[in-house]
């Protein structure tokens, strides 16, 4: 289908008059629903949080006579529907896709070294698939946050269907960094710090005045990188993942020549505003990159209140 | 002495490049008020859920109920670096005065009205608890989590799209709009004033800078003219360090959000309504560093006076 034709492309989003009743959709995934009249409209009685949105007034071609039925039922909404066909490449529903992108490009090939961030959206499409979930095609311009170099590739982000789920599947044109020089202070950490001695062990990277310790920058930055494994894994078309910190990291013994640290993170959630705890396993080496394993979240806690180390 | 580290200096010694507890604040509020007696004034607005003095810095040089600007800072608790924009941005405009054309014009015919701390509990609770904290500090009957998201509470869209009715989450939005305290004492004075023609609230962070609407991604009615002072403004901003910022309603750009400040704002008739997203994109987060302060406040600075220098030179009457 043509862009224009998916431009014009458009859904009726039919509201029962009875409350809570189910929205009738159109090859769309089962969305929840919090109607917001911009028309006064009944307001149902359990109103659910929907985590994204963009307006929504959508209509599909059918013949006048039911349009004129429906539009008489018709109310506009703002509605968790997705937009498909070319987007603004600086609203938020590209973003998002975007930021899926650099996570996985961080699994790929972040380390102490690189760590990579969206820089801008340069184009986006959106296009269902039906069961298969949904598809977003990007151009976009990554920044090690590091060195500060940038690199423009495309990608592809598959947001999958139905009720399982499961993490997105990211495809992109990305090559590899194309500086070389992270792999001499590569390996001069991975040696430093090939030791069963001394293991390291640190805290709050950065700290509340954003602060990181002298030497503990390669640390935040690997605590980085080894959070993407979460981020990707958890994240959706309603989230926008970054850490917000490392709350502790602490070495343990090499092993298969892996240098391995286990994390404590905090991850900010943009969509949910929810500040997320995971605990994970970072392995590590120049050769092979970093892998995380042993990932678990760890439950909010309302009523433990450690104070902030200064 | 390179103007930032002078201006550092200023303000008996406060350090504006650093983040500083509440208490050194409202100091450091009373002697800007004693530095500068015939602009500054310090307003009681009221108090925070835990009886904390709410505090705005008003300046005038006189008139009756001038037209008025609104700013905000704090009112997330976390986002620090918003109130050390604010404390910078209060300095710079007492030592501008009398110094700076069009600021001193600006300021000879409107009132500017600063909030820094418009969430003081929650702050407080940021240096001693728990420094991720977003929400007020308010009790919640039958639930154990505390605190309403302030920049959910206000009476547009309330309950709406982006939101939250669970206590516990960070987008609760209070169990009616104007419940927070912190949220109906700036309400009270607004509508009080009744003269304000702008109403600006800086957050946390991003690079954005966003206009009404959140609760819908409809465009406004101004939708036109407030991108083409935005995108002005954010180019006057990029102007100093190249920093680069967005420009977008929030229902687009970030996301739907209701029951927002700067909604309540625009849809009362204040039609200049903004909202800034400081620094940084996601690398340091709410943990900015330090030595970003200045830096920050400095490039946003240009941004609010391009806002500010346009709220002047394009008056309008709003029918009530």
């Amino acid at each position: 289908m043509s862009p224009a034709l998916m431009r014009v492309l458009r859904v009726v989003v039919l509201l029962s008059a009875v409350r809570g009743a189910p929205l009738a959709t159109v090859t769309l995934p089962p969305v929840i629903l919090e109607p917001v009249p911009l028309e006064p409209v009944p307001v149902p009685s359990e109103p659910v949080r929907v985590d994204s949105g963009a307006d929504q007034n959508i209509s599909i071609p059918i013949n006048t006579e039911q349009q004129q039925q429906q539009q008489q039922q018709q109310v506009s909404l703002d509605v968790d529907v997705m937009l498909t066909g070319e987007l603004n490449p600086n609203h938020y529903p590209a973003r998002r896709a975007a930021q899926v992108v650099l996570h996985h490009l961080n699994t790929r090939y972040g380390s102490p070294y690189w760590w990579g961030a969206l820089r801008q959206v340069h184009k986006a499409t959106a296009e269902a698939l039906g069961d298969s979930g949904r598809k977003y095609s990007l151009e976009v311009t990554l920044q090690d946050q590091i060195s500060g170099t940038k690199e423009t590739c495309t990608a592809e982000v598959v947001f999958p269907g139905g009720p399982a789920g499961g993490p997105p599947q990211v495809t992109t044109s990305y090559e590899g960094k194309s500086e070389i020089n992270t792999q001499a202070q590569e390996e001069a950490l991975y040696n430093q710090y090939n030791t069963s001695q001394n293991l390291l062990s640190g805290h709050n990277l950065p700290d509340s005045y954003g602060h990181v310790a002298p030497g503990m920058e390669p640390f935040w930055h690997l605590g980085g990188v080894a959070s993407s494994f979460v981020m990707l894994k958890e994240s959706s078309e309603n989230t926008l993942y970054n850490m917000a910190q490392v709350v502790s990291v602490t070495q343990l013994a090499t092993e298969n020549n892996q240098l391995r640290f286990n994390y404590d993170v905090l991850l900010h959630e943009m969509v949910s505003q929810e500040i997320i705890h995971w605990k994970l396993l970072a392995s590590w080496s120049p050769q092979e990159g970093v892998k995380a394993s042993q990932m678990e979240l760890l439950p909010k806690c309302h009523h433990c209140e450690p104070p902030q180390e200064h | 002495m390179k103007e930032s580290e002078a201006l550092q200096r200023s303000g008996s010694e406060y350090n504006f490049g650093s983040y500083q507890r509440l208490e050194a604040i409202y100091n450091w509020m009373d002697t800007l008020v004693a530095e500068h007696p015939k602009l500054v004034t310090k307003v009681l607005i009221g108090s925070s859920y835990e009886n904390r003095p709410m505090y705005v810095l008003k300046f005038s040089t006189g008139g009756t109920n001038r037209p008025a600007i609104w700013i905000d800072t704090g009112i997330h608790a976390r986002e620090w670096v918003s109130p050390a924009t604010g404390i910078w941005t209060a300095n710079k405009i007492a030592v501008d005065y009398g110094k700076d054309a069009s600021l001193t014009s600006l300021l000879n015919t409107m009132d500017i009205y600063m909030l820094l701390l418009a969430n003081p509990d929650g702050y407080s609770y940021t240096h001693d608890n728990d420094r991720m904290w977003r929400k007020t500090r308010s009790r919640s009957p039958g639930s154990n989590c505390r605190g309403a998201d302030p920049n959910r509470n206000w009476d547009s869209g309330f309950g709406g799209p982006g939101t939250s009715r669970n206590p516990c989450s960070d987008l609760y939005h209070g169990p009616s709009a104007n419940s927070e305290v912190e949220v109906s004492n700036v309400v009270n004075l607004i509508k009080a004033h009744g003269n304000f023609k702008s109403f600006i609230s800086v957050h946390a962070y991003s690079q954005l800078l966003m206009y009404p609407h959140g609760y819908s991604c409809k465009d406004i009615p101004d939708m036109a003219e407030l991108d083409t002072v935005g995108q002005a403004a954010v180019k006057k901003l990029a102007s100093l360090y190249g920093t680069r910022y967005e420009v977008g309603s929030i229902c687009k750009i970030i996301y739907p959000a209701s029951g927002g400040s700067i909604d309540w704002a625009y849809d009362t008739g204040i039609k200049y309504s903004f909202a800034f997203e400081l620094r940084d994109t996601g690398l340091s987060g709410f943990l900015l560093p330090a030595n970003q302060i200045i830096p920050t406040a400095s490039e946003t600075w240009l941004a609010l006076k391009h806002i500010m220098e346009y709220v002047r030179d394009n008056p309008y009457y709003t029918q009530h």
